[in-house]
């Protein structure tokens, strides 16, 4: 009985249950699958990449001196011939939180083993990541053609076009290879590979990875786009 | 009573959670349409980027479920981030001025430094 009550978070006080984790000799997150838990730490380890690349674009905005460029007039665009500023953003924005939205779902109808829906679900998540990634190809080219480049643009401070083309461009590539990665356990959850080990672990996993992504998108909105 | 096994969550609570987070990028999208400047601007910023970020980790990507030994494991490391952030930031004043004085850079940007 004592070992069960260790299992569950509930009955134990937290930190009673942390030291016991880490000091039983056996394993640490009980309970935890390890493809979860290293699917975790893949992901802190990927927080550390993108910060070193946002407290690289702080530091570098920083100590300019020339003008930063003003990011809402920069991806501002001209819908009925007037200028709304940071729209395609805005849009990017909802089109990530709305993919982050079906992938939840996704993972829970895995859990609930409802083979289809979790197929469906992981697809319509792809597809928004898809757009995702076309709408930043249409800003990337856009910007190009204004003659933003890594080492000049005629806004301002040179360092704009390196922060910018290095974080989304980095980004984008995680949106990218998270779209091949759902299309593919989609593809296999919808074959009903799962259902036969009867274990959908991995559609978590697959949702841990793109949460993740839409969560990096939350910051570089705030601080490349808004500030 | 059949063997749980995952994360059980109604289907409401993902739905409830969606919304608030489109309400939140709708506010920190107006944040910078109204043009908001300053202080207020910043902390409004923060403050919606805080709750988006809270809300994405706690409940969709179930941590507020989680065991205390891998919350912690995954969220007390960044933290040392903040170290960074500050040496970068108390750094930057004396490199612009470096820039300035020694270079002969315009302090075009003097405006907006702080």
């Amino acid at each position: 009985m004592a070992a069960d009550s260790t299992l569950n978070p509930s009955t134990s006080s937290g930190w009673k249950q942390l030291s016991q984790d880490w000091a039983s000799d056996k394993e640490a997150f009980k309970g935890v699958p390890w493809g979860k838990a290293m699917m975790w730490i893949f992901l802190l380890s990927d927080t550390f990449i993108f910060s070193c690349f946002l407290v690289g674009y702080m530091s570098v905005r920083m100590t300019t001196t020339d003008p930063w460029p003003i990011p809402s007039e920069v991806f501002a665009l001209d819908i009925a011939g007037r200028s709304i500023p940071l729209i395609l953003i805005a849009i990017m924005t909802f089109v990530l939180i709305s993919s982050s939205g079906t992938m939840a779902m996704a993972v829970n109808f895995g859990y609930r083993r409802d083979r289809r829906r979790t197929a469906a679900l992981m697809v319509i998540t792809a597809m928004f990541g898809a757009t995702f990634v076309g709408m930043q190809a249409f800003e990337w080219s856009k910007l190009i053609a204004e003659g933003v480049r890594p080492w000049w643009n005629p806004m301002g401070a040179a360092q704009f076009g390196s922060c910018f083309f290095m974080i989304t461009g980095f980004h984008g590539l995680h949106v990218s290879i998270g779209v091949i990665y759902l299309l593919t356990v989609a593809f296999k959850v919808f074959r009903g590979d799962y259902e036969r080990r009867g274990n959908y672990q991995i559609v978590e996993i697959a949702g841990l990875y793109w949460h993740f992504v839409d969560l990096v998108w939350v910051f570089i909105f705030a601080f490349f786009y808004l500030w | 009573m059949p063997h749980i096994e995952g994360q059980q969550h109604p289907i409401g609570l993902y739905l409830k959670i969606w919304g608030l987070l489109f309400v939140l990028s709708t506010m920190s999208y107006l944040v910078d349409y109204f043009h908001l400047h300053g202080m207020l601007r910043w902390s409004l910023i923060i403050l919606f980027m805080l709750l988006k970020a809270g809300l994405i980790v706690s409940i969709f990507m179930h941590m507020a479920w989680e065991r205390l030994a891998i919350i912690y494991a995954i969220l007390i490391p960044p933290l040392c981030l903040l170290v960074l952030i500050g040496l970068m930031a108390s750094e930057a004043d004396y490199i612009f001025w470096a820039r300035v004085f020694f270079f002969g850079q315009p302090a075009e940007a003097l405006a907006g430094h702080p």
